[in-house]
């Protein structure tokens, strides 16, 4: 049985965790995430868990007890945004090196300067190579789902990394939306008991946790990261299938929006998905062959499977919601432009950075730039890089 | 240091399962300067055992009876604590 009823982005999150009900939170408080564990310790308050709930005094100190209390043997989970991320930075890896089981939800905030609180993507882009299994959520519903399911990629015993479950910023952890949410016993059911393979604390056996290693050994330990992530692809799809046979939601690598015999494709994560997805059916109504894929997968990058998706297009637009200052573009379009370049597709491929710092990006812009498509299939010229609705 | 393992033989996350298991590895490999002990010249007075950080010098039947070159760094602590006047231990470059 499932309900129905009005949720943030952030009480989504929280009510996850209420039902996951894992061992250890440790957190600190940054906007916009604040709001989640503010829910969740009034749960942990209320009685309604028994999570070991840690009030740290800073992100490097939440990351560092997430990842003992995960050595410990825990089911662990945190959350973050912007700076706080940027201070776990050192601990990301340490997390992913040491095989840690954990989820962390990361509600996507500008970087400063200057000082911003507000949505965008380089929190999360700065991370994408630290070994954390990265997924994104559309909207309230998809972050419930996703941190859900998080629980079962991670502690799978073919991966055993982190994962990274990140919702916009404001635009979802503050918006109201309808959301269906399972019954507690059905999530315990879903997620099961979580058996740790090792702990910190087994005086019966001890183990050494941490231990430096010379060159003569570092890049074996990493490679064993890199095949975490690729045995990740089959147990991203597994759970996702099962979590659609029992809840009616499925999840795969990214979602196709009206994409077999579209020419003209957008490819945007988040939020924006919503966006260029009105703009697509408004498109749609007039004949106009125009789709979307949005990833939910970003680490580890499905290439293999987008490039696939992408084989019918004539011209493909990747939205950026995370800039890399002389890069040529954005992360997500050079992996996209990547992956259809090992299919050997040489289809062109433009990127537009929009939303930095949560500037608006309305239907008005996806239109302006699907009419830059439109031209381009006649003329053969585009702007293969621009910012969206910014000053000039 | 014995034979190193492929990625896929080696314990994820670089956890050390075995506990005590430091004795396996061999860290006289490190060593520039070999300590040489002459028994002729010992006096048996233990500063060298006493002083040895990796307990390297050996002891047979209650006696200074060598040094092992399993695991001395080859650091020249003995040398140095041996009596001047004795002078038993003496360093010399490690052959490459």
């Amino acid at each position: 049985m499932q309900k129905f009823d009005a949720f943030t982005g952030n009480l989504a999150i929280a009510t996850a965790m209420k039902q996951i009900n894992p061992d250890v939170c440790a957190a600190y408080p940054i906007t916009p995430s604040t709001e989640i564990m503010m829910l969740f310790a009034d749960f942990v308050a209320n009685g309604e868990v028994d999570t070991e709930l840690v009030t740290v005094e800073s992100e490097h100190s939440a990351m560092s007890a997430c990842i003992g209390a995960s050595l410990a043997g825990g089911r662990v989970m945190t959350a973050t945004s912007s700076a706080g991320l940027a201070y776990m930075w050192e601990l990301l890896s340490v997390a992913s090196g040491l095989r840690c089981s954990m989820v962390m939800t990361l509600v996507n905030r500008a970087l400063s300067a200057p000082l911003n609180i507000h949505c965008d993507h380089s929190d999360a882009m700065g991370t994408k190579d630290t070994g954390w299994i990265q997924l994104f959520s559309e909207n309230a519903q998809e972050a419930y789902d996703n941190v859900i399911q998080a629980v079962r990629i991670t502690e799978h015993k073919d991966v055993r990394l982190p994962v990274m479950v990140c919702v916009d910023g404001f635009i979802i952890s503050h918006s109201y939306e309808k959301m269906q949410y399972m019954e507690d016993k059905d999530v315990k059911d879903f997620i099961g008991e979580f058996k740790p393979y090792r702990s910190l604390l087994n005086v019966e056996k001890p183990e050494t946790f941490g231990a430096m290693v010379l060159p003569n050994y570092y890049m074996e330990f990493k490679r064993q990261v890199r095949e975490g992530m690729e045995k990740a692809r089959k147990v991203i799809l597994e759970v996702g299938k099962e979590f659609g046979d029992r809840f009616g939601r499925y999840y795969g690598y990214f979602e196709d929006f009206m994409l077999d015999d579209a020419e003209i494709v957008f490819v945007v994560m988040n939020s924006a998905a919503g966006t260029v997805k009105h703009v697509v059916n408004m498109l749609r109504k007039k004949g106009i062959k125009v789709g979307l894929l949005k990833p939910r997968v970003f680490r580890p990058f499905p290439s293999k499977e987008m490039a696939d998706a992408l084989r019918n297009a004539k011209v493909v637009c990747v939205l950026d919601r995370a800039e890399t200052f002389g890069g040529e573009g954005g992360s997500l379009y050079l992996e996209t432009k990547s992956a259809l370049q090992t299919a050997k597709n040489n289809v062109t491929v433009i990127n537009r950075i929009y939303g930095l710092g949560q500037r608006d990006f309305l239907p008005t812009h996806v239109d302006d730039i699907y009419k830059e498509m439109q031209e381009f299939l006649n003329t053969g010229n585009i702007k293969l890089f621009d910012y969206v609705n910014l000053r000039d | 240091m014995s034979e190193l393992k492929s990625w896929k033989e080696i314990a994820e996350g670089a956890i050390i399962e075995e506990a005590g298991n430091s004795e396996e590895y061999k860290t006289g490999t490190w060593r520039s300067f070999r300590p040489i002990w002459y028994e002729d010249r010992c006096i048996q007075c233990y500063r060298c055992w006493a002083f040895c950080p990796d307990s390297s010098i050996l002891i047979k039947d209650g006696k200074v009876a060598g040094i092992n070159y399993d695991y001395c760094k080859g650091c020249g602590i003995c040398a140095h604590e041996c009596p001047k006047k004795v002078n038993a231990i003496e360093m010399v470059p490690e052959r490459t």
